[in-house]
């Protein structure tokens, strides 16, 4: 590790430790009770106390955020595919993705409930829904922005339309591709958690949105304030294991991936 | 009529390229080029002189297939272009930019159009070391486009050409965007290339030195609307060094080329 990395990763680290801190010092200070702002040593402790509900209830949440971008990925990338093969079914079909974009999940996710009988099926849907419009309009506009010049090298030497797509479209789609994944990584998380504050569904099958809702009906303020650090956590590392992948796939000659090597 | 039965097709008695009468017209009635009529023997090595807008690009990507005349017929080596690529005969077309895929090596940009006529990898990686060798480039097989310079990136583009052994290298103003110095190594460069591999040569150029350095014959076009305007021979035995860029010689032909340039422009403003 050198000391660049050293430096982008102990100045977000100091800033936090550093709030933290004023956090507990605030709460203590002026005597500010848990109901209203638990201090951030209450709320370590009732997360270590509440581990065996908020463990399991973490486990949950992230299984929901897995699959629904697991499913958006792949659907999102074989719809791109088709919407780059013919610009009359990309004509024909945008419109109703961009209406799947700005329906709001909220609305539509009581619907999806009804319908549908098992509840990881039923959030897993809610959350595909959210994620899935980033990753087909970034992964298309990836898929088309290949340089003219290497389109035009591909055409002369006859390359078949199999070849190009692999070859050349592929590759070019990558960094659209990533970026795509880690906006639809964030998405699907609030996708899970939107969706299950519509279901709140009760017994094993619960995720961190059912804890901060019954945290919310008990004033447990400091077990919501672990919930939500939870689901924080969540979203941190997924975009970090985003961030780590897109530098790995294409580190090595993507110039955007290049800045902090300099 | 007994010669149509068995033709042989032998390098001398079949022009590379014949352009008859090819012009483009736009849909929006712009003229790009009038009428052009061409004949390229094999082993010809033919420039396209003149300023931006006198259609040399055009002219160019018409002989590669990459754009159809809107009349006016090409053929390479007496095949029409759309059914030439079927022939033996084997054509390269290198562009003003590299174009090289940056998410490859050296080794796989250069490979790549013998995986795409599917040649088995061991095969390809040794014709690869062959023109890598040839440009100068062994060494730097692995190396990503991006750590190379930009004349370096230029001969990648041009080994990628000569992997597939052409009779036929299209070369769209291959060096505009590099430094004189550069330019002037790579020009002698593609001519050792050219006596060494027998190769047919267009190249595009806006460059009059370029042209008077490599070509025995320059085709001088201008500008509004595209057209051809002369064809000057330049007699200067083969290999041309740096001598030959000093020479009276070289000035001659320079001044004559700048000449029928200047003259074709104020024909243009007259008519226009």
């Amino acid at each position: 590790m050198n000391r660049r990395t050293l430096v982008h990763m102990l100045f977000p680290v100091t800033i936090g430790v550093v709030l933290v801190a004023i956090w507990q010092y605030l709460v203590v200070a002026f005597k500010v009770p848990a109901y209203i702002v638990p201090s951030p040593w209450a709320t370590l402790k009732t997360l270590v106390s509440n581990w065996s509900v908020l463990g399991h209830a973490t486990l949950f949440t992230l299984e929901i955020t897995l699959l629904s971008l697991l499913v958006a990925t792949v659907l999102g990338v074989i719809i791109a595919f088709i919407f780059v093969q013919n610009r009359m079914i990309e004509t024909a079909f945008f419109p109703y993705v961009v209406l799947l974009q700005v329906t709001p999940i909220v609305a539509i996710a009581p619907l999806i409930i009804i319908w549908i009988n098992n509840t990881v099926v039923a959030l897993t849907i809610c959350s595909t829904l959210v994620a899935i419009f980033p990753i087909i309009s970034n992964m298309t506009l990836g898929l088309r922005s290949v340089s003219p010049g290497l389109s035009a090298y591909f055409k002369l030497q006859n390359a078949s339309r199999l070849q190009l797509l692999l070859r050349l479209r592929v590759p070019s789609a990558l960094p659209n591709f990533f970026a795509a994944l880690r906006i639809a990584s964030g998405l699907s998380l609030i996708g899970a958690v939107v969706a299950e504050f519509v279901a709140g569904t009760g017994g094993s099958n619960t995720g961190l949105a059912y804890q901060i809702l019954q945290a919310g009906y008990q004033l447990n303020i400091p077990l919501m304030f672990a919930a939500l650090v939870l689901i924080s956590a969540i979203g941190i590392g997924l975009f970090a294991l985003m961030t780590l992948l897109s530098k790995l796939v294409i580190g090595r000659w993507h110039e955007t991936e290049q800045e902090h090597r300099q | 009529m007994t010669q149509t039965m068995t033709p042989p097709l032998t390098r001398a008695n079949v022009p590379a390229v014949e352009v008859l009468s090819a012009e483009k017209v736009y849909p929006n009635g712009t003229q790009a080029l009038r009428p052009v009529d061409l004949t390229i023997q094999q082993g010809d090595f033919v420039s396209l002189l003149g300023p931006s807008g006198c259609g040399k690009s055009t002219l160019l990507k018409m002989i590669a297939g990459l754009t159809a005349p809107s009349d006016g017929k090409l053929l390479r080596w007496r095949q029409p272009i759309a059914r030439a690529h079927k022939s033996l005969h084997k054509l390269a077309f290198v562009f003003q930019e590299a174009t090289l895929m940056p998410w490859h090596s050296v080794r796989r940009n250069v490979r790549l159009p013998l995986e795409l006529e599917g040649i088995s990898t061991t095969e390809a990686n040794k014709r690869v070391d062959e023109v890598l060798e040839l440009v100068g480039l062994e060494g730097f097989a692995n190396a990503l486009p991006r750590e190379l310079s930009g004349g370096m990136q230029m001969r990648v583009s041009i080994a990628r050409g000569l992997v597939v052994q052409p009779d036929l290298l299209l070369m769209d103003e291959p060096f505009g965007a590099l430094d004189e110095i550069t330019r002037n190594r790579l020009d002698s460069d593609l001519l050792r290339l050219w006596k060494e591999r027998g190769l047919s040569v267009v190249f595009v150029t806006h460059s009059i030195a370029e042209s008077v350095f490599l070509s025995e014959r320059v085709v001088v076009m201008a500008a509004r609307p595209g057209r051809v305007v002369e064809e000057v021979c330049i007699e200067e035995p083969y290999p041309r060094t740096d001598e030959f860029r000093l020479s009276s010689r070289f000035a001659e032909y320079s001044m004559k080329l700048q000449q029928s340039l200047l003259s074709a422009s104020q024909d243009s403003e007259v008519r226009a």
